[in-house]
């Protein structure tokens, strides 16, 4: 038997529930309550594209250190689906633990001698003391809760704390889920050793962080960006961030004297109608902006290109889960980022901007309107299902209360009057963005024709192709402008000098985070960039030019971004090496860890073949 | 088609209306559709009906999809936003435009093509959602741009141009909105001018989801002998149900007429149609008997045209939505950002 595994505050809990049997606010409890201990968690949510009866796990990672990725592996299983068990037990790390429900008598062949087995007869102490076959099921979930409150040397008091705080207003609901977690807690205590050699204590490492999803974030943000109009279709992940700016709206977009709504929400018939409103919206004026995944990037291609070319804002939240095609609509992949940078026919680029926790989604998602609105074109914001859809510890949001919103280039009334030369694509002031007017501002003057065809900076229909040339190569001026305007990358240099990099973005930052360390430890030394936009500013090619080799770490198989920057920068592709998880499952620090640790050694021989070569 | 540049000089002595616009104000660029087009005279149609209503050209915005149809917005209304978006995407466009602004008029002007086919969709749910919108269909069952194809409103055993016959089942747009809860449906005829201007002046005023399908012959590839589009077969087979002959604003009522033939049709705003009947027994206030009428006409081998459904008491998107009178437009950061300290108290629950 292997030593059973020791560790405070340090370890990977993961729970193996039904889908729909009541277990997501449990698990989430408990999440919380460890939270309230002082102790960063980062809970990840694996479910299946169902409703009710498939598997579903709830995976937490338990780090004092403060590490939030996944880092692989499972010290604590927690049991609940008979469906799953033998992947349960053998995901175990050798010295871990197994809880399960010891109700019914299970063959010695269905455990394994290296870890510990810690059985709670769940379903007897919930048959014992409930009739009804709900509250058995529902109890079920509290009493377990209780049981490894126990184990694991938690305060009772933080947990009947976040109780009674979950059934504010449903008090009456209060009392008998304590009376659960405790049923959990005693047995626990009477029947078992505890704690285990894995517990908790409470420390003070989650500060003033708060702990929510990428897409309630991203939808808060598109508040605070003045969205005013939300046009979508329902999709997996992508589906909570509608939900959340309707929630936040009806909060703090309704006019106190009238009790009217200062925005419109659509629930659209599909994705091309999404977009054609929010592109319909954003021309004439107002803040608009869809919400999807990849499936819908593919339909919305050709109005894409139209917003593109036409020169009209749009703000679209993709959240990416693994393509192609329906893929796996409930895993995490970054795999649409070639879709969105060069979406729809002909030559196109696009604005990408790459959050890398809910705090990015909520800065990214209100500074998109502004970049929509001051460059005249789509502005994607690319979360993806591991930030979108699991809470996580980020920064509390901030606002400055003096930030005004930048409408852009907008020719006003007083400015046609006065006599104000109006070109719609008519570069006046050398950046490539035009001014436009909105419908409606003069009576004669300013009035044009939008169309996805061919024009001349009078917004003329023309095919002629010196316009044309005109036209495009001023788009190629604007899309310069933008590297300017979008967030930059963020560069870490490494504790010692080093010629190696790693260039990485979105989800994969805190499982990056935790590589760097455990590399380093090995003498794996990396300077890296986060990027976090497209088009790349100047500071993306500086960092791949000063490193002999760059790690391009992405979550898709084709190793996307790696392409952009190839394309784009015109690196040499034998510079920047992959480094890809693709299976659906969020990117892992021993994942990346051993990747690079094997291609650092790899490329160690290189100089000696060099000199042969 | 003509690449002359149209004269900005007129007349002086050109009528003006009441905001002091002549005719000529309304118009748009040179039309670069065929000689006799029925798009053209849908064209003039718009241009005189919105002259006669007074309305600031600037004020209303025209969107259309792709399609010979969807470039007539070229051709009239030079003053006023013309957004010429994807093919059979013009109604989630104008949905867009409409929620964004409320004080515009929206004219979104399609083909059948555009409508009945590609775009057969969204031009349901652009009525389902009741946008406030005067909505063309330019339906001549043809496919001009790409050269005689059939459209989806091409009647089955009709033949084209080069002889095909069509074996698969039209789609009527009317019914169809009928159905899908327009408030304001009828049918109408390039050629004929009298129906069809104050058609599209009540179909502007009404507030709320207005459809026109207009008959408008191609041609080009659809007049011939064999077609149900074409200017000889709408006129043999036209039943009107009734003509609109006045539409008024809130002004006083002057005009008399026999008492049984006229019945007059107050709209929300104010306005009211005067309706001379020609089918005496049909109530244009009832959608299920609309209904009937057009199935049983269409059987007998008859187009009905005319105000075919009119609801006095329309609802729109922005009333199911309940949003602020303002446009969204003009709303600012200090009606729509919240502020630090809602944020600090959403930080605070968070935790």
């Amino acid at each position: 038997m292997a030593k059973p595994i020791e560790s405070v505050n340090e370890f990977v809990i993961k729970f193996a529930n039904v889908n729909g049997s009541g277990s997501a606010s449990a698990n989430q409890m408990f999440a919380k309550a460890i939270l309230r201990m002082g102790v960063p968690v980062t809970p990840r949510n694996i479910f299946p594209s169902n409703i009710q009866g498939l598997p579903t796990w709830y995976e937490m990672r338990v780090s004092e250190a403060g590490y939030m990725g996944a880092r692989g592996g499972v010290d604590i299983m927690v049991a609940m689906n008979p469906q799953t068990w033998d992947q349960d037990v053998a995901s175990i790390e050798p010295g871990g633990y197994l809880f399960y429900d010891s109700t019914k008598p299970m063959p010695r062949s269905k455990f394994r001698n290296d870890i510990t087995v810690v059985g709670v007869p769940l379903t007897e102490i919930c048959n014992r003391e409930y009739t009804d076959a709900r509250q058995r099921q529902l109890f079920k979930n509290i009493v377990y809760v209780g049981a490894l409150s126990a184990l694991l040397d938690m305060e009772a008091a933080v947990v009947e704390g976040l109780i009674s705080e979950q059934f504010r207003g449903k008090e009456k609901l209060i009392e008998p889920n304590v009376k659960a977690l405790h049923m959990g807690r005693d047995w626990a205590q009477k029947n078992l050793q505890c704690p285990l050699g894995i517990r908790l204590r409470r420390a003070d490492k989650v500060g003033d962080r708060i702990f929510v999803d990428g897409n309630g974030a991203a939808g808060l943000g598109a508040v605070y960006g003045g969205a005013t109009v939300c046009a979508w279709y329902p999709i997996t992940p992508s589906t909570s961030l509608a939900e959340a700016f309707t929630r936040h709206c009806r909060k703090l977009r309704v006019d106190p004297a009238t009790g009217k709504n200062r925005f419109a929400i659509v629930q659209a018939e599909d994705e091309l109608a999404s977009i054609g409103m929010v592109i319909g919206a954003s021309w004439n004026g107002a803040r608009a902006f869809t919400t999807t995944s990849g499936p819908g990037i593919s339909l919305m291609q050709e109005f894409l290109g139209l917003a593109y070319f036409a020169e009209v804002p749009a703000v679209v939240f993709d959240v990416q889960r693994g393509g192609p095609s329906t893929g796996m609509p409930t895993r995490t992949q970054q795999s649409d980022i070639m879709s969105c940078a060069y979406a729809s026919h002909g030559d196109t680029k696009h604005v990408l901007l790459l959050p890398e926790d809910p705090h990015e989604c909520f800065t990214m998602g209100a500074q998109a309107f502004d970049l929509a609105e001051r460059l005249q074109t789509p502005v994607f914001v690319m979360l993806d299902l591991d930030i979108g859809m699991n809470e996580r510890l980020a920064a509390p949001f901030a606002w400055d209360d003096s930030r005004k919103l930048d409408r852009g280039k907008v020719m006003t009334e007083a400015e046609l009057e006065a006599g104000k030369e109006f070109g719609r694509y008519l570069d006046v002031d050398g950046d490539g963005i035009p001014y436009r007017t909105y419908p409606g501002t003069h009576p004669t003057r300013g009035a044009f024709f939008t169309r996805g065809s061919s024009k001349d900076r009078y917004a003329k229909y023309t095919e002629e192709g010196r316009h044309y040339v005109d036209n495009v190569q001023r788009l190629l001026k604007k899309f310069e402008t933008a590297k300017q305007l979008v967030p930059g990358p963020i560069a870490r240099q490494a504790r010692q000098p080093t010629r190696l990099g790693a260039i990485f973005y979105g989800s994969t930052s805190p499982a990056m985070a935790e590589a760097l360390d455990r590399l380093a430890e090995q003498g794996v030394h990396l300077d890296t960039l986060r990027v976090r936009a497209f088009p790349f500013s100047r500071e993306v090619e500086e960092f791949v030019a000063a490193h002999d080799r760059v790690f391009v770490v992405e979550q898709n198989r084709d190793a996307q971004l790696r392409a952009l920057l190839t394309i784009e920068c015109g690196i040499d592709p034998a510079r920047l090496v992959p480094i890809l998880q693709f299976d659906g499952s969020p990117i892992t620090a021993r994942f990346i860890t051993e990747a690079i640790a094997d291609k650092a050694a790899a490329a160690k021989v290189m100089p000696f073949r060099k000199v042969v070569s | 088609m003509t690449y002359l540049a149209k004269p900005k000089l007129h007349h002086p002595a050109l009528p003006t209306n009441k905001l002091g616009f002549t005719r000529r104000d309304y118009e748009g660029a040179i039309s670069t559709l065929c000689a006799g087009c029925g798009h053209d005279s849908i064209s003039a149609a718009i241009i005189q009906a919105v002259f006669e209503l007074d309305l600031p050209p600037h004020k209303i915005a025209k969107l259309s999809g792709i399609g010979c149809s969807s470039k007539t917005p070229t051709y009239f209304l030079g003053n006023s936003h013309g957004f010429n978006s994807v093919h059979g995407r013009m109604p989630s466009v104008l949905t867009g435009a409409n929620l964004a602004n409320r004080d515009l008029i929206y004219l979104g002007v399609s083909g059948d093509g555009d409508s009945a086919s590609i775009g057969l969709g969204q031009f349901a749910h652009v009525m389902r959602r009741g946008v406030n919108m005067t909505y063309i269909v330019e339906n001549n069952g043809v496919y001009g741009l790409t050269k005689g194809q059939f459209s989806a409103t091409s009647d089955k055993g009709s033949a084209s141009k080069k002889g095909l016959q069509n074996t698969d089942s039209p789609v009527d747009m009317v019914s169809m909105a009928l159905q899908l809860g327009a408030t304001f449906v009828g049918r109408s005829f390039s050629g004929d001018k009298t129906q069809l201007v104050p058609l599209i002046k009540a179909a502007i005023q009404h507030k709320g989801a207005a459809f026109l399908d207009v008959i408008s012959p191609c041609v080009a590839f659809n007049n011939h002998a064999g077609s149900t589009k074409s200017f000889d077969y709408v006129r043999e087979h036209n039943k009107e149900l009734n003509r609109l002959d006045f539409i008024t604003g809130r002004a006083e009522i002057t005009v008399d007429y026999a008492p049984g033939t006229v019945e007059p049709v107050t709209q929300h705003d104010g306005s009211v149609i005067f309706l001379r009947k020609l089918d005496a027994g049909y109530d244009v206030h009832d959608r299920i008997a609309a209904m009937n009428v057009l199935q049983e006409r269409q059987s007998a081998g008859e187009i009905v045209t005319g105000l075919i459904y009119l609801d006095p008491e329309p609802e729109d998107l922005h009333a199911h939505l309940a949003t602020v009178d303002a446009p969204f437009n003009t709303l600012t950061e200090k009606e729509l950002v919240p502020g630090a300290a809602a944020l600090a108290k959403i930080n605070a629950a968070s935790r």
